[in-house]
């Protein structure tokens, strides 16, 4: 019986296999890089303003609530209107020129426009307010704010990292009045975990619903 | 074209078995009621809807696979856009981003006027809601009044002036208007529709106190004209009826469909199905050429031709012995019994005519109410809004246009170049106006006949005032700044008059002068307190009206306003040409309703084209055969075949203003019908989602009832054991229960689930192909004979079995229970399998077939409820519950560590519901109005038999039978 196969049939069948696999490496890169979202953890984000949270929160000691005034009644916690920023600012560092754009949309009636960074999609109802009155505090999701002085994301908000915290809400609930506290540490967060979800009657059978989040 | 060998098959069956009916006790279709074999072979088909695919060889099925593959893959490729926030510059009090806000408003809608709650995000209107205080809605909506919201966001609404069809401005128009204004206003003409707001009504006076040469006419194709001209007969002069169904035991309806197309209709709704509460129950009987809905809620119902019906009266008022004498009635009996009930209940009965009955019929009715002593007590009578005199009317009109006396007509959104009837010449008298002026939504008919065409606002967009039927008065506020350059009528006209054209000012002079704190509570409230008519006493009624004599024309046409388009005013809404009419089921588009002995007699079948002839004019038009036609009775209804509505509207169904005449405009005679051998399929769903004959629909009489409470449950097995986990572990069970005795089938539900839940529309060729979406249908159902049937109407959404058979079947979970007992859908784990369908005995899950939601519309954008997901191409979907309004309270109670309370979820179904059939709660609560309503001897779940324990259940439906009449219907 004849030789089935050329010689040179062992060179197509290589180059043939490194094709697929090259082709597959560029899709799957491809795919990457066009899905990412578009700006990772703890990288800061360009605003029209470099506002600190760094200054405002660390140093002044304003309170989150006094600019995310509807954090603990409305889903969504609220980004200030220009008038809470003019409140010190129509008096202090008027001239100073990292606060021009603020000053002249003020002056102009224009709004600003601030890039989103924390950003869910679509398909996710998500509600501060049951948050922070469940004990979940703003440090939980936002990392040490009080610490940036250009605001980034500190955790994954994906899915999974969600139902970290809604199968297991012991290991992150924390006194109502420690929940805007971005240095509070429990001595036994097991213990007094369990102690919360018994406090605020959360309902744990229901919490990993899809219904919870999903509409 | 002929008709499918399958339809005529069916057919022959009908009409062999047409006698002595041999099929199911309950049917949807006539193919049914025959035991058809093409019928049961389509219900055995497990996607019936799939038969309506051309067939497909493997090749091009796998071409398509690939494509299909492909693309779907490189459209999953696109990183999430970077949102960007921007606050305000100063924040309104209370005006959270996430929070809906309701304003108290009131729309005028399909000859009626209600009361309503706009919901708005974040300063967009998205949905509307009854208003729970005010007499006309009493919290229900039907369904042209949820539509308004769609309408208001049409991109195919007019945007900008156009003279002579080139863009323009208002200042040019004003510049024209000023020439007018100078003068007596000889040759000045305006028409509108009827008026209903009292500032129309005083800038109307003005007009013509200022310019004493115009004259201002009034046109509504579907108005209350002959009922006026009725209450002149018997009063002597102009008055309106209010009737009190709260009040009245005994009921009878000459062709009046009281609970669909009477102005007060939702309140009508209310009250009637409140007096049918077992063990007390009212009683109706209804005499009608063509159903109606009213005549499907009817204990007795018979269809007899259009003249009868004052012949049946007549006999009646014969034997309440106040009127001479007549033949020996052919229906004696009949008239006995009806003749002592009546009298069994005098001051607790009422006889009322419908609209569409001459002006005779009416004062007899008046007539036979003033006999009972009803006047008072079931009836009262008001001053009406509006009386047009013949010389105001558009006859009048075309006859000056037509003379050459007109110099400029003013038309305020009226279209009468579409709706007029065709004897009048509209167009061609029009053609003689120097001056045409048109102020509209569109650019419709009249629009294009006009040189002028000006954009009108929105009553979502505008100030005004509206009288409901009882003339409880409302002001209209507008709840978003116009989207186009639009105007309202008034702005116009105080431009004509050289008033200012602040018609807040106005109103707030009109209503509540120097009274801040009133206007406050009266827009708040959405009405003006204690505006509501004062009912005026009337005079003894004549005894000096003409009998009704029974005409002899062989065929008869009857013209009927659309259910859900009216008029055509709302053709090009999408939401309403979708939705199924109460009783046929037919979407998109119209058809000739016949009886079905006609059909036997001319051999004809649902969609076969017949030419309509009438004195000289034809019409072509399919046939639709209806059971509980009257023999010789052939219906069209108005508000199809629109040229201008735009894309949604244009050329759907056929013109049926084409064959009205302005003397006779609800029925004429000598009708002849010839069969043209076309045929075309109608979109109707009636045989959609069939469960096949497992008697959904459970029903008796009240006599039952009373002798055996349980009498529906007499032959049930115990509930059978199952190998599923026991219920879910929640603290709250979400259920729903369902009146099957309170609902009317006006299928407001319907549209007010299509709002609140993003539902798209599809289109005429998809429901052909059983494809559309509504997460809850309205089933018509037949019981009885096809000639008089009783027609029962069941409202089907999402069962949320405890044991859900969809949830076993589904390969990647993305339809699965949560703990307080919702089958829910997950959209993002969907991928299509449709497996989930295919095993829901209750076929209540829709498929996104294509891409039916409109992500590229802007405007249509603006309009969706921000709480609900937008569904894409490839995802199952089907009712939630309204699982956002169950987690806004949800939220809401947590948050403040209390229960949620009953009542606090209203899903929005059971929101518009305007006989408050629909009740949703926690049935883990004894004590919930829910469990109340399950508790109830009449309480059943659909297909029991299989044990999937469904959280939703159903009331059957009873009906309060004369004892003397037997079984006649």
């Amino acid at each position: 019986m004849g030789q089935v196969f050329h010689p040179r049939f062992g060179l197509y069948v290589q180059l043939v296999l490194f094709a697929v696999i090259a082709s597959l490496a560029c899709g799957v890169l491809v795919w990457r890089a066009s899905t990412a979202e578009p700006h990772g953890i703890g990288e800061p984000l360009e605003q029209p303003v470099p506002f600190s949270h760094k200054h405002h929160v660390g140093d002044d000691g304003i309170d989150c609530r006094y600019c995310h005034s509807a954090v603990e009644s409305h889903a969504f916690a609220g980004i200030p209107p220009l008038s809470t920023c003019m409140t010190c600012h129509s008096q202090l560092y008027t001239d100073a020129a990292a606060l021009k754009p603020v000053v002249d949309s003020w002056r102009r009636g224009v709004a600003l426009h601030w890039q989103r960074v924390h950003q869910l999609p679509d398909f996710v109802y998500f509600n501060h307010s049951i948050h922070v009155a469940k004990g979940v505090g703003c440090v939980t999701c936002h990392g040490r704010v009080d610490r940036m002085p250009l605001t980034w994301r500190a955790k994954p908000l994906s899915m999974q990292w969600c139902l970290d915290c809604h199968r297991a809400p012991q290991k992150f609930l924390r006194p109502r009045d420690k929940v805007f506290d971005m240095t509070w540490k429990a001595k036994n967060q097991d213990a007094l975990g369990m102690a919360l979800v018994r406090h605020y009657h959360i309902d744990t059978r229901r919490l990993s619903d899809c219904s919870v989040c999903h509409r | 074209m002929s008709a499918t060998p399958a339809t005529e098959v069916a057919m022959q069956a009908l009409r062999q078995r047409m006698g002595d009916a041999q099929g199911p006790r309950f049917w949807r279709a006539l193919e049914e009621l025959a035991d058809d074999a093409h019928w049961r072979e389509t219900l055995h088909a497990a996607m019936p809807q799939l038969a309506a695919l051309a067939p497909m060889d493997r090749r091009r099925f796998l071409k398509l696979l690939g494509a299909s593959l492909a693309l779907a893959g490189l459209a999953a490729c696109s990183s999430p856009p970077q949102e960007q926030l921007v606050p305000w510059l100063r924040q309104p009090e209370g005006m959270a981003a996430d929070e809906a806000r309701f304003y108290a408003n009131a729309l005028a809608c399909a000859g009626d006027v209600c009361g309503v709650l706009v919901e708005t995000h974040m300063g967009r209107p998205t949905k509307i809601e009854g208003n729970p205080a005010h007499p006309a809605s009493l919290g229900g909506s039907a369904p042209a009044l949820q539509a308004a919201v769609l309408e208001l966001w049409d991109p195919d609404r007019s945007q900008t002036p156009l003279h002579r069809g080139v863009p323009a401005t208002w200042d040019d128009f004003f510049a024209e208007l000023a020439k007018l204004s100078r003068g007596d206003g000889r040759g000045l003409r305006i028409l509108s529709g009827a008026i209903v707001s009292p500032t129309l009504a005083a800038q109307r006076d003005a007009l013509l106190q200022k310019f004493p040469g115009a004259r201002w006419h009034r046109h509504e194709a579907t108005g209350q004209g002959q009922a006026l001209a009725g209450a002149t007969l018997a009063f002597g002069t102009p008055l309106q009826p209010i009737y009190h169904f709260d009040k009245a035991q005994r009921i009878v309806a000459l062709d009046a469909d009281f609970l669909s197309s009477m102005p007060g209709r939702l309140a009508h709704a209310r009250a009637f199905a409140q007096q049918r509460k077992p063990p007390r129950m009212n009683r109706l009987y209804a005499v009608e050429p063509t159903p109606s809905l009213t005549g499907a809620m009817a204990d007795h119902a018979w269809p007899m031709a259009h003249g009868e019906v004052g012949v049946f009266a007549h006999h009646l008022a014969v034997a309440l012995g106040i009127a001479g004498t007549a033949d020996r009635a052919a229906d004696e009996k009949r008239i006995r019994a009806v003749a002592d009930d009546l009298l069994a209940h005098k001051g607790q009965s009422l006889v009322l005519a419908g609209e569409s009955q001459p002006p005779a019929v009416h004062a007899l009715a008046h007539r036979l109410n003033q006999a009972l002593g009803n006047i008072g007590h079931t009836v009262d009578y008001v001053a009406p809004m509006d009386v047009v005199e013949p010389a105001d009317s558009l006859a009048a009109l075309c006859k000056a246009m037509d003379a050459g006396e007109v110099d400029t007509l003013l038309v305020l959104d009226a279209n009468p170049a579409y709706d007029a009837p065709a004897d009048l010449g509209f167009a061609q008298a029009l053609a003689k106006v120097r001056q045409r002026i048109h102020l509209g939504l569109y650019r419709d008919e009249t629009a294009q006949l006009c040189d002028w065409h000006l954009p009108m606002a929105h009553a979502l967009e505008s100030w005004s005032d509206l009288r409901a039927w009882d003339g409880t008065a409302s002001i209209v506020q507008p709840v978003i700044e116009p989207l186009y350059a639009g105007r309202s009528a008034h702005q116009l006209l105080a431009a004509l008059l050289g008033q200012p054209t602040d018609i807040r000012a106005l109103l707030q002079s009109r209503w509540h002068a120097g009274d801040d704190e009133g206007w406050n509570r009266s827009l708040r409230e959405g009405l003006v307190a204690d505006s509501a008519t004062a009912p005026t006493h009337p005079s003894a009624v004549s005894a000096d009206i003409p009998a009704s004599m029974p005409t002899a024309d062989d065929l008869e046409l009857l013209f009927r306003p659309d259910p859900t388009l009216w008029d055509g005013r709302y053709a090009n809404n999408g939401w309403l040409q979708e939705l199924p009419k109460p009783l046929s089921q037919l979407t998109w588009g119209n058809a000739a309703f016949i009886s079905p002995a006609l059909a036997a007699q001319r051999k004809l079948a649902n969609g076969d084209v017949v030419e309509l002839r009438l004195g000289g004019r034809q019409l072509r038009a399919p046939v639709w055969i209806m059971p509980g036609q009257a023999a010789r009775s052939v219906t069209v209804h108005l508000g199809h075949g629109r040229r201008h509505a735009g894309h949604v509207g244009n050329g759907v169904g056929f013109d049926a203003y084409a064959l009205r005449s302005d003397r006779s405009p609800w029925r004429e005679g000598g009708l002849q019908l010839h069969a043209t051998g076309e045929h075309v399929e109608l979109a109707a769903t009636q045989h959609h989602h069939a469960m096949e004959g497992r008697a959904p629909v459970r029903a008796g009489t009240l006599d039952e009832y009373l002798h055996d409470a349980n009498f529906l449950h007499a032959d049930e097995p115990a509930t059978p054991p199952s190998l599923y986990p026991a219920k879910p572990p929640g603290e709250y069970a979400w259920g729903m229960a369902i009146d099957l005795n309170a609902c009317i089938g006006c299928k407001g539900c319907t549209i007010a689930c299509q709002a609140e839940n993003n539902i798209p529309v599809v289109g005429a060729d998809q429901v052909r192909r059983g494809r559309e979406m509504h997460w809850i249908r309205v089933d018509r159902y037949y019981e009885g004979s096809a000639q008089a049937p009783h027609t029962h109407h069941q409202p089907v959404p999402c069962m949320h079995c405890e044991h859900a058979p969809c949830e076993v079947v589904c390969p990647v979970g993305a339809t699965v229970h949560d703990a307080e007992g919702l089958n829910l859908q997950v959209y993002n784990r969907c991928v299509g399998t449709r497996f989930c369908s295919n095993n829901c005995p209750y076929k209540v899950r829709r498929f996104n077939f294509l891409q039916y939601a409109d992500v590229k519309t802007e405007s249509l954008k603006a309009r969706r409820n921000p709480d609900v997901s937008v569904r894409n191409r490839g995802v199952m979907e089907k009712c939630t519950y309204c699982i956002q309004r169950i987690q806004t309270a949800h939220i809401a109670a947590d948050r403040e560590g209390r229960p949620i309370a009953d009542g606090e979820i209203v899903t929005a179904c059971q929101a518009a519901c305007p006989t408050q059939a629909i009740t949703f709660g926690n049935i883990a609560d004894p004590d919930s109005a829910v469990s109340k309503a399950k508790a109830s001897p009449l309480d059943y779940t659909l297909l029991t038999e299989l044990n999937t324990r469904p959280r939703t259940s159903y009331g059957a439906h009873l009906r309060n039978p004369n004892p003397a009449l037997g079984d006649d219907a």
